[in-house]
Order: C-alpha cells, then sequence, then structure tokens
C-alpha cells in the first residue's frame, strides 16, 4: 500500500476491483465504512461475483474475469476524451510530456520488438529520446505527436464503453457509471482509492492490471494524498516483510536485485545501476545504490566482506535466468534437475497451479524438508487419501522430513503490515511437545553445514563458513539481534560528507536511518528500507502511542512504518507546484519556503524546492511514468490479453493468444484449453471465504465447523441448463484435473453478455485439502494451468477454464 | 442491585484483586459480597496479558493473548483467550471470523509436536529426535551441493550458484525469521528461492 488502512477514512470514493476486502479483510474494510459514513464517501466494486464487498457498494458492476485491463483502459479513454484529468498534477508529476523514440508502436496486439520464438520484445525502442544534454526531451505543451500523452491517448482509444461491453461483458450503462463516478476525482479535491488483492495480481498479465490502475491514479492525481493511492491488500500477515527483506530467487534485501551472470565483476554490476537522473535538478534516489549494496554484504559477511575483495561481491550466487521462481522449481523438479526442496510454513502441494504435476515433481526428490506448526498437505503428498490425494506410496522415493515449528503465539518479532508498518509481537504461550522456532531450525541448519564444511571441506564454503553470525547464542538468534542487524550499524566512525570533521555515528553504534549508509565498508545494514526499524532510540517497531495529531490517520508514533517512518509514499505529490497541498482540507506536507513539513515524513529532501525537485524521487526522471520504458517485460503501456485459457477470442488482437511474454514451459501449452473451446466451455475463477484463511484454518475447529464443506458456486442460469440443483454433487474438470463438489447455486453469480454470447462464471474457494478438521476436499489448484505472469509469474488464478455436471453423491 | 462494570472498570477498581473486599471497599453492604462471591471468579484476573498482532491477513490487526503462567518468569505459558486489542490504531478491538477464532488454532489438534521422517517408499511418519533430524538434512544439503554446486559457467565466469536444493519461504514468519533465513539460503549459494507473494 502506498498509503495505510486508517487512511481509509480520508478518501471520497473507494474503488475495489480485483479484491474483496469485506470477506478477506474484514477489519481493514471499516475503514471503509467509516469513510462512507463519516465523509460521504462511495464505494464501487466490479467484480465477477456480487461479493460482500459489492453487497454494501454504492454501485457494483460486473466484470468477466480476465478483462480488467480493458475496463481500466476504457475508463481512462473516458477521461481523457471528457477531459476528466488533473492537468496540473499530470504536466508536472508525470512522464506525460516526455518524447518517445520513433521505432516504437503498438500494432495488432503487439508492441516494437516481439521476438515469437523467444516469447520477448527487443524493447530497445521502448524509450525516450535523449538530448544532447543527457537528459530525456520533453514537451510541455504536449503536443508534440510523440509524446507519452499523445501516444497514450491514441493507445486507449480503441477502448470505447461500446468495446468493454464486448469484452468485460459489463453493461455499457454501468461501466459508463462507473467511468463517471471515478473522473470526478480529478478534481484536486477530490481523491480515489484503489483496493486490490490477488484477484488483479493472479493473471498472466498481472503487473498491467496493478499498473492500469496507477496509470489512472495519476491521470486523476491521486497518487501521494490522504485518501488516495495504490493499496494491495497483501494476502498474508508478513508476505510484504517477506518481499522486502528480499526472499525471492532475484532480490536482494530492500528491492535490491542479485547479480546476473552478465556481470561479471562489483563494477560491472554497478554500472548498469547508475541512476542518472534523466531531468535536471532530480534526486534518482537510487544514486545511492553502492552504500545500499555495500552494506548489505557487510552485514551478510562482516569483517570477511572487505575492499579487498570487493565486499564478497563474488559470494553471492548469479543468476542464469531471470529468476527461479516457484513454477520454474516444480519445472526444473518434474524434469529431475533437483534433489532437495525446503518448504518453511508453505504448503505447495494445495498453493501451486497443476496439482497433478506437483505431486508428480515432489515425488521425483530425493529430499523434502517441511517446517510448518501444522500438519500440511506438502508433508504429506506421499500419503494416499483416496480420491483426495491418490497416490501410490510405495512408489514414492522421496525422503520427507517435517519439522514442527512455533506459531506466532509462541514466536517474537516483527511484522509488516499492508500499509508496511513494521508491528512487533511478544510470545506468550510454551510451544506445545518439541516445536521450536525457525530462527533455531535455521541456525541449527547453518552451525551444521558450518560444521560439516570445515571437518571436511567441500564445494566453496567460503561464504557459508565465514557468514556473520554475531549472535549471544549461535544456536538461536533472539529476533532484537536480528532486528538490530537489519537496522544496521557502523563499523567505523561514519563522517558527515560536507564536513569531515563532524562524526555522524560513532563506530559500533546502530546507525539512525539509511541516510548513513556508506559505500567504503564502515557500515553495514541487513535490509536498508528498514533502517531506522531499531536504531539508537530503541525498538521503534514495539512504539505503541496512539496520538495521531490532526487526526489524519497517520499514528506516526505507533510502530515503524517503512521507509523511515513516513505514512503515505510520494507524499510530496500531496501538494502544487509552489508546495501548497492541492487539498486544503487534506494537508499533508508543505513547504514553507524553507523546508517542508506536515503530518507525515516528507518524502522528498526536506529543503528541495517544489519548483524543481520532482516528487517521484525514486525515478532519475523526478516524476512518475505513464510511459514505463522498457522496465516490463510485456510493454510500455497495459494491453487486453484474454487469460491463456479464455472462453473467447481476443476482440483488440485476435491472433494473439494469451499474454505473448509470458513465459510458458514445453509440455504446458498442450495442457491449456483453446480460446472458447466447446469441451471446456466455462470461465472459473478461485476466491477466499471470509470464514476461511488458506489451507490454515481447516484445522481450526471453529472456521471447521463454520464452512466445513468445499463446495462451487454457479449461477441459477448455469443449473438450469446442466440439470444442476442447489446442494448437490457435481464434477467440475480442466484439461489438466478433475474434481467433485457440493453445489452452491446463487443469484451472486450471473452470466455475462460478451460480444453477445453468454459466459457462464464458475466460482471455486479454496480452503479444502486432506489434513485438519474440516471434511476432506480440493483445491482450485487441482483445475488451475500452469502459467504464470510475465513480469513476476504469480500463477494465473482467476481465470482458466473448465466444464461441469451433476453427478450423484457419494455412497455415505 | 444492578451494577454493570465493565471487565475493565472492574479491573481498574478492583485491581485485579478479591472481588469481595473491593466491592466492600465501595459500601456496598453485606448482599452485595455474598452476591459477588456466588458469582464465579473471573477467568482473566491471574492471567498474563501479552500483546500480539493476528497471523492471517495484512491488516495485522491487535491481539491480547491471556495466558496462565508467564513465559517472562520462566513458567510454562498456557494461552486460554484472545481477544482484539482496543487500543490497536487499525481495529480497535475488533476481529473477523477468522481472528476472532485464533486460540483454537493455538490450540490446534493437528499442532505438530516432534519432528518426524517419512523414509522412501514408506507409507508413515515416524518420530526422530531433532539432533538426528537436522544432522540428516545437513548431510543431504551438503551432499547435493557438492555434486552439484555451480562455481563457474561455461564462460569461465564465477556464478557460485546452487540449483539443485530449493527453499520455499513462508508468509506469516518474522521479520527477523525472514532476515536469518535469507542469510542461511543465500550463503549457500541458492538460487531457488520463493515466497508466497504470489499465491
Amino acid at each position: 500500500m502506498t498509503n495505510s488502512w486508517t487512511d481509509i477514512k480520508n478518501t471520497d470514493l473507494v474503488v475495489i476491483m480485483g479484491g474483496n476486502a469485506a470477506e478477506a479483510h474484514p477489519c481493514g474494510f471499516k475503514w471503509v465504512t467509516e469513510a462512507k459514513a463519516n465523509r460521504g464517501a462511495r464505494l464501487i466494486v466490479v467484480d465477477p461475483r456480487f461479493t460482500r464487498s459489492a453487497s454494501v457498494a454504492d454501485l457494483y458492476a460486473p466484470i468477466r474475469q480476465g478483462t480488467d485491463i480493458a475496463f481500466l483502459l476504457g475508463v481512462m479513454n473516458y477521461c481523457i476524451q471528457n477531459d476528466k484529468v488533473h492537468w496540473d498534477y499530470v504536466k508536472a508529476f508525470t512522464n506525460a510530456s516526455y518524447i518517445i523514440k520513433d521505432g516504437f508502436e503498438y500494432k495488432d496486439g503487439l508492441f516494437t520488438g516481439y521476438n515469437e520464438t523467444k516469447r520477448d520484445y527487443d524493447k530497445s525502442s521502448w524509450d525516450y529520446v535523449i538530448g544532447d544534454d543527457g537528459y530525456a526531451q520533453v514537451d510541455d505543451t504536449l503536443t508534440h505527436p510523440r509524446s507519452v500523452w499523445n501516444l497514450l491517448k491514441a493507445h486507449v482509444s480503441v477502448y470505447t464503453p461500446e468495446m468493454v461491453e464486448r469484452i468485460c461483458g459489463t453493461p455499457k450503462e454501468k461501466f459508463l457509471k462507473v467511468a463517471e463516478m471515478i473522473s470526478e476525482c480529478a478534481s484536486p479535491t477530490k481523491t480515489m482509492t484503489s483496493m486490490y488483492a490477488l484477484g488483479w495480481t493472479q493473471h498472466s498479465k498481472g503487473s498491467q492490471n496493478i499498473r492500469s490502475m496507477a496509470m489512472l491514479q495519476l491521470i486523476l492525481g491521486n497518487i501521494g494524498v490522504r485518501g488516495g493511492g495504490m493499496n494491495a491488500l497483501r494476502g498474508h500477515s508478513n508476505i510484504q516483510g517477506l518481499t522486502d527483506v528480499g526472499l525471492m530467487s532475484n532480490l536482494i534485501p530492500g528491492y535490491m536485485t542479485l547479480p546476473t551472470e552478465k556481470e561479471v565483476d562489483f563494477e560491472s554490476y554497478m554500472s548498469t545501476r547508475a541512476f542518472k537522473p534523466l531531468r535536471p535538478n532530480q534526486m534518482s534516489y537510487w544514486q545511492n545504490y553502492r552504500k545500499f549494496f555495500v552494506s548489505f554484504l557487510k552485514a551478510m559477511w562482516g569483517p570477511a566482506a572487505a575492499p579487498e575483495n570487493h565486499f564478497a561481491y563474488d559470494w553471492l550466487p548469479k543468476l542464469d535466468v531471470p529468476g527461479y521462481d516457484i513454477l520454474r522449481a516444480f519445472e526444473l523438479m518434474n524434469q529431475g534437475k533437483m534433489a532437495g526442496y525446503i518448504c518453511q510454513g508453505f504448503n505447495p502441494l494445495l498453493a501451486a497451479p497443476n496439482r497433478k504435476k506437483v505431486t508428480e515433481s515432489l515425488s521425483k526428490l530425493k529430499f523434502l524438508v517441511t517446517m510448518d506448526p501444522l500438519d500440511t498437505e506438502t508433508a504429506r503428498f506421499w500419503e494416499n487419501h483416496g480420491e483426495f490425494n491418490d497416490v501410490d506410496s510405495s512408489q514414492i522415493q522421496t525422503e520427507v522430513i517435517q519439522l514442527p515449528s512455533t506459531c506466532f503465539a509462541e514466536d517474537e518479532g516483527s511484522l509488516t503490515n499492508s500499509g508496511r508498518w513494521l508491528q512487533w509481537h511478544w510470545p506468550g504461550g510454551t510451544p506445545p511437545g518439541e516445536a521450536m522456532t525457525d530462527n533455531w531450525i535455521m541456525a541449527q541448519i547453518h552451525i551444521r553445514l558450518k560444521e560439516l564444511y570445515r571437518k571436511e571441506g567441500g564445494a566453496f564454503p567460503d561464504p557459508i563458513v565465514n557468514l556473520n553470525w554475531d549472535y549471544a547464542d549461535p544456536g538461536e538468534p533472539t529476533a532484537e539481534e536480528l532486528a538490530k542487524e537489519i537496522n544496521g550499524k557502523a563499523y567505523a566512525n561514519v563522517y558527515d560528507p560536507t564536513d569531515a570533521t563532524k562524526v555522524v555515528v560513532e563506530a559500533g553504534k546502530r546507525v539512525p536511518s539509511f541516510a548513513a549508509l556508506r559505500d567504503d565498508g564502515s557500515t553495514s545494514c541487513g535490509c536498508w528500507i528498514y533502517s531506522g526499524c531499531f536504531n539508537e532510540n530503541g525498538n521503534n517497531m514495539a512504539r505503541r502511542d496512539t496520538s495521531d495529531p490532526g487526526e489524519t490517520g497517520a499514528y506516526s508514533k505507533w510502530a515503524f512504518s517503512w521507509p523511515v517512518n513516513r505514512r503515505i509514499l510520494y507524499n510530496r505529490a500531496s501538494a502544487d507546484l509552489n508546495g501548497k497541498a492541492w487539498d486544503p482540507s487534506r494537508k499533508l506536507i508543505e513547504w514553507d519556503g524553507q523546508k517542508w513539513s506536515g503530518y507525515d515524513v516528507p518524502d522528498i529532501a526536506p529543503t528541495a524546492k517544489p519548483s524543481d525537485v520532482g516528487p517521484f524521487i525514486m525515478n532519475p526522471e523526478g516524476v512518475s511514468r505513464l510511459f514505463v520504458r522498457g522496465m516490463m517485460r510485456d510493454g510500455p503501456f497495459p494491453a487486453h490479453y484474454e487469460p491463456f485459457e479464455s472462453p473467447v477470442a481476443n476482440l483488440v488482437a485476435p491472433n494473439v493468444r494469451g499474454n505473448p511474454a509470458a513465459r510458458v514451459f514445453k509440455g504446458d501449452f498442450e495442457q491449456f484449453a483453446k480460446p472458447a473451446s466447446e469441451e471446456f466451455p466455462y470461465a472459473a475463477t478461485s476466491y477466499r471465504l471470509t470464514e476461511h484463511f488458506h489451507y490454515w484454518t481447516k484445522h481450526v475447529w471453529v472456521n471447521a465447523v463454520l464452512q466445513p464443506e468445499f463446495f462451487v458456486e454457479i449461477s441459477e442460469e448455469l443449473a438450469k441448463e446442466k440439470g444442476i440443483v442447489g446442494g448437490g454433487w457435481v464434477r467440475v474438470w480442466s484439461k489438466r484435473g478433475s474434481i467433485r463438489a457440493k453445489a452452491v447455486v446463487t443469484k451472486r453469480i450471473k452470466p455475462l453478455i460478451c460480444d453477445g454470447k453468454a459466459v457462464h462464471v464458475v466460482g471455486i474457494p479454496l480452503h479444502w485439502g486432506f489434513t485438519g478438521g474440516a471434511k476432506k476436499g480440493f483445491g482450485p489448484n487441482s483445475l488451475t494451468p500452469f502459467v504464470g505472469d510475465a513480469n513476476i509469474e504469480t500463477p494465473e488464478y482467476k481465470a482458466f477454464l473448465v466444464n461441469i455436471e451433476p453427478i450423484a453423491g457419494p455412497v455415505a | 442491585m444492578n451494577m454493570e462494570l465493565s471487565r475493565r472498570q472492574f479491573l481498574g477498581a478492583a485491581g485485579a484483586g478479591v472481588a469481595g473486599t473491593a466491592l466492600g471497599a465501595f459500601g456496598f453492604g453485606e448482599v452485595e459480597t455474598a452476591h459477588a462471591e456466588a458469582i464465579r471468579a473471573f477467568k482473566l484476573v491471574n492471567t498474563t496479558e501479552t500483546r500480539n498482532t493476528c497471523p492471517y491477513c495484512s491488516v495485522a490487526c491487535g491481539i491480547i493473548m491471556y495466558s496462565m503462567g508467564d513465559l517472562k518468569k520462566g513458567e510454562q505459558a498456557k494461552i486460554i483467550h484472545i481477544e482484539g486489542d482496543t487500543d490497536h490504531p487499525t481495529n480497535r478491538g475488533t476481529l473477523c471470523p477468522k481472528g476472532a477464532a485464533l486460540l483454537d488454532f493455538v490450540k490446534a489438534e493437528t499442532r505438530l509436536k516432534y519432528p518426524m521422517i517419512r523414509k522412501p517408499g514408506s507409507d508413515k511418519f515416524e518420530r526422530i529426535a531433532w539432533k538426528d533430524a537436522l544432522d540428516r538434512i545437513a548431510r543431504l544439503m551438503k551432499d547435493d551441493r557438492d555434486g552439484n554446486f555451480v562455481q563457474k559457467n561455461n564462460d569461465g565466469v564465477t556464478v557460485n550458484r546452487w540449483t539443485t536444493t530449493g527453499f520455499l519461504a513462508a508468509s506469516a514468519t518474522t521479520n527477523e525469521t525472514a532476515f536469518v533465513t535469507y542469510k542461511v539460503v543465500r550463503s549457500a549459494g541458492m538460487l531457488v528461492f520463493d515466497n508466497q507473494a504470489r499465491v
């Protein structure tokens, strides 16, 4: 989230699309209710199902899953056509005026440079015209035909209300009502918030779904302001933190990236990360990358990371592919190219797509280790549970070690919520049996590996035996010790860059924030964006002061918000070019002629003049990007692509199937149903119930009782057509698997008319398996395709094809 | 008398002490004392309160856990009640149907208690001691790493990567666990590394 849960109270319009906050984030949704009750805010819900969020909305519009980009580009087109644009914001704070290279174009669903064999683009033309002065060329009048604004205007023009209706199945008058309500927020004194979740991410073009809304929010001037923003409602309690700390194949903590094998040494790695400003006076904050990177290497290897060995740069593994994400991991396993897999609090047998492939893949491993407080299906993938896990144990040679870990109630440390608040929690109970903390387990594995390498030698032991491990009890680092390491400290005195006699941080002290980090090895920092969380003031994540000056919803003394306790990202953009709030009633920070100050930590240098320095300080442009250059694999603008399994052909680009830049492994394409397939005619989607949390709460008695049994949800129309009765049994199958369920026949789902054809939606909730207290059941992953988003490989769970038929129930 | 005291007012006034005595001090007399004595002692009077946050979604509602026994004093502690934290700015004491049932998560029958091992081809889990389980894991990891670690690629570039064993990180562990996990995984050269951000 750019903003926070408590900030939602400041909004005028809530758009819930790609999520269902009332059911999946109930106590956060309360702030929507607050805004409605106290500010007269309105709520729009766009969803294939009439969810509980929709039931309290001022306006609900149905949409076919997987067509959000067409809808949002349609809204953008409406705003542009009707002059509903926050012009001052767009001109000053976005790259609307930047001139794009002549070679770039979009035609027949493809951008310039497509290579069909590689399913990838040569992106060299997706860029600005750079002048002799080294800066991007701009046209402040927005009249240049190659300006971003004019290219965007042309790009979205095809998405008329009529086209939106044909693609999305959203009746034109509903769409127009939504567009009109959204467009009102182009006013500087009206703001809209976007609340989305996996309904947007779990598509083969998930990243572009989100980009579409981000672009719309920029056109309306809603980023950086109170009650505005792009608000990702993260699914799990600390998936924000796990991502911030970089637990992904290609990440280094704080959104730095792991070297590829083309970056043969430290300097070649840094050469592609210079972040030279693209316009005069811009901060381009990533210019500090080297400080953050060296400080990270110091946190990893301490004294062993020295200038002489380029701070142990060679000890980081180098990538040969963009990333070894979970889909690639299972693909490699399936090819017999992996021996071991360690799952920490993750249940991929139910969470990864195409369960049959997942089971086959796990069966090819030599060993599997699980760490979990609960008895997961993954740990028992080899155990026969009849139709719910139909395997022959004797044929599976994988050695499985299941380790019991503590749960939240028995563990200490911080979790980062969706609004970037790092909140500390304390243990209150004794763990059951021999369950141990994850810190202990990870430490025990490490010290054993280290001991084996010391004793036996072996493949390149240096990064293991030299890992910085300065903990009072090496067998179990404490949460406080680790938090201090994440915060960072000075190895030697750190001096003021403008005054070499002034010591900013004394040797041995923790740094106050990342501003004190250096690139000479004098500082260490585990995760630069978290720096300040546990500085010499103490554990800021444990703060519990509920004061809120001005009742802005910031709660600046509650816990710690990254970065540097900032509560609203890009908050400089809440003020105009003179530094005055766009909306005086929603003041956030303002320029007093000397400096920035207000209710939040300014997202700009405190003395940066408003007319000189742009608000988007992380970008070398200093402005936000409506055109994203070559930074996304599937295009600098979003474009409508159908899901890989779609009930209709792509109306705007009939020859393009799925997202043309999404990675598809050999063999998986054959397992996709054809577009408009007669064999698999129904559009399925997965979703959560409010009574359950993923596959955890079926272990919890209360929740197992509340929603005991797996079901699928269909419309009355489809039920009638197929002879299915409510509460009766059905079989649902895709090209990859078959499941059995009870049918819930509702009015919440209605057929959508897409280009004259009725599309029936089948809803499949995701909370059942074969362990725990609820009845045994299936999950959507028995059916879903093995393909992910083109940029970050999130599996396409929200849009795929199935067939359905009534069956006789099981014999009791 | 009709005396409705909220729990917090009650605890504040009586200092979590003996109900009868405290009420007596208010001057309500014997009738009230007898009445108070007839009421079962408030369950949470002698518990330890600990602040935590809900482990489910990313709203991260504040919760208070009540336990018999105090971990800080080195005692065994059994959590007997969990409720929303009214001081928390986001949830203001409210919880959803999942958060309200957290106690049953802590006490779930399927909470794991012991390390287990399933041998190749077997149809059952067997107990294994922690030491043996960890020794075995380290052995399996080292043998695979030694056999498949790639120090240089075909062009002779140092790549120091290990791709035959992978690690899937969680979604609800702490940031501190995340960091120690990162250190252990990356220092081994592992690239097959992911979390649950996508599912």
